[in-house]
């Protein structure tokens, strides 16, 4: 009950995008076409996936024993940086059509605060493993809808007319505000 | 070199929400109340020219090839100085900021002023750069948070403008309210800006 709980409170109620505001920049720049915001939503649960487990257990087994909690930040980062890159050169020797599929994507996940974001909250929250893991897959997948949702309706929003001063990013942000109205509907679904 | 220049390119020319759409995350999250805006604000600004002057100090010294990884050791330190220092003496702001101050470190800003500025440029040039670019950054999200707050709470720095019981447009504190609002304000840029040229 609690692992259902966490999913949906991760995934809809507190979407990270919509609600949380993380991962702004990758969910406004990569939304314009369906299939690359399907080939970034499976980059980033990928990466999100594995960052928070990696971040989980330096946490609990290295920063916190030695009580050194205040060096997260510095820590977290440089592992989230390494990870991508690790990930990047596995996959590129294990999986060459996987690689091809993420590969643009990945150097840009780096600086995508969703990842970061997701490991310092997950720590807040005193998850064990399992939970914290159930946690970060959640947060992906949340992230992936609100991705692959804005690019169906920015494909659709494309062949309308748009005013002028409209184009581009203040649609997108207005369509984003419409979207996150949506979701605060799911609040409902958790007492 | 005109330094006087390099300080206020940041303000609205190269506005950095405005104009180069960088740090769009606090912007909208932060931005429900003014007091948070300028807490933000100028915490970002003390990385953001800290970082500077360091990396410029540092940048015949930092090989090329991992300059990228040097500036995010660097920058993360001041955060978590930063970090330290408003837990210690603004306890209120910090928790009201909360995951958004560790995440300074991601924010697009700082790194590419690091990337597109800092190296290349002499300490004075580097410290006035960062310094007007984060009260750019502060000014734009002042200005984001100054219409939340006063449109969906009826207050400005926590004065309440209107009677205890009036209502207000409470759409405008939730997270809808601050897409929307950076939504209308990107428009009137894009309207000023055609209307200039």
């Amino acid at each position: 009950m609690d692992i259902v709980h966490i999913i949906i409170l991760a995934l809809l109620v507190n979407n990270v995008v919509l609600s949380q505001f993380l991962g702004i920049c990758p969910f406004l720049g990569v939304s314009q076409k369906l299939s690359t915001s399907i080939g970034m939503g499976a980059a980033v649960i990928f990466v999100i996936t594995l960052a928070n487990l990696v971040t989980f257990m330096l946490y609990n087994f290295v920063l916190s024993p030695l009580h050194i909690e205040f060096m997260q930040t510095i820590t977290f980062i440089l592992v989230i940086a390494s990870l991508v890159q690790i990930v990047e050169i596995v996959l590129k020797k294990v999986s060459p059509p996987l690689y091809q599929a993420l590969g643009i994507y990945l150097p840009l996940i780096t600086t995508n605060c969703a990842v970061l974001g997701t490991a310092i909250i997950s720590i807040t929250k005193n998850y064990n493993l399992i939970e914290n893991l159930v946690y970060g897959i959640s947060i992906a997948l949340g992230f992936t809808l609100a991705l692959v949702l804005m690019a169906g309706i920015r494909e659709q929003l494309v062949l309308n007319g748009v005013p002028k001063a409209m184009k581009g990013f203040p649609i997108a942000l207005i369509t984003a505000g419409l979207l996150s109205l949506a979701f605060m509907g799911f609040a409902g679904l958790v007492k | 070199m005109n330094y006087l220049k390099e300080f206020t390119k940041g303000f609205i020319k190269e506005n950095p929400l405005l104009v180069l759409v960088l740090g769009t995350c606090p912007s909208l999250a932060v931005t429900t109340s003014a007091v948070n805006a300028i807490g933000m604000g100028f915490a970002t600004t003390f990385v953001l020219f800290m970082s500077n002057v360091l990396i410029s100090l540092l940048k015949n010294l930092i090989p090329n090839k991992v300059r990228i990884p040097a500036f995010i050791v660097i920058i993360a330190t001041f955060v978590t100085i930063v970090d330290l220092v408003m837990q210690a003496y603004f306890p209120d702001l910090y928790k009201a900021l909360g995951v958004f101050i560790p995440l300074i470190v991601v924010n697009c800003i700082v790194l590419g002023r690091a990337e597109a500025f800092a190296q290349k440029n002499n300490v004075l040039a580097s410290f006035l750069d960062g310094l007007g670019m984060g009260l750019g950054f502060t000014m734009a999200i002042l200005i984001i948070a100054s219409i939340r707050e006063i449109l969906g709470n009826g207050s400005f720095f926590d004065i309440k403008l209107t009677s205890e019981d009036a209502s207000t447009i409470l759409i405008f504190i939730m997270p809808p309210g601050a897409f929307i609002t950076f939504g209308y304000i990107m428009v009137l840029m894009n309207k000023l800006k055609s209307k200039l040229n």
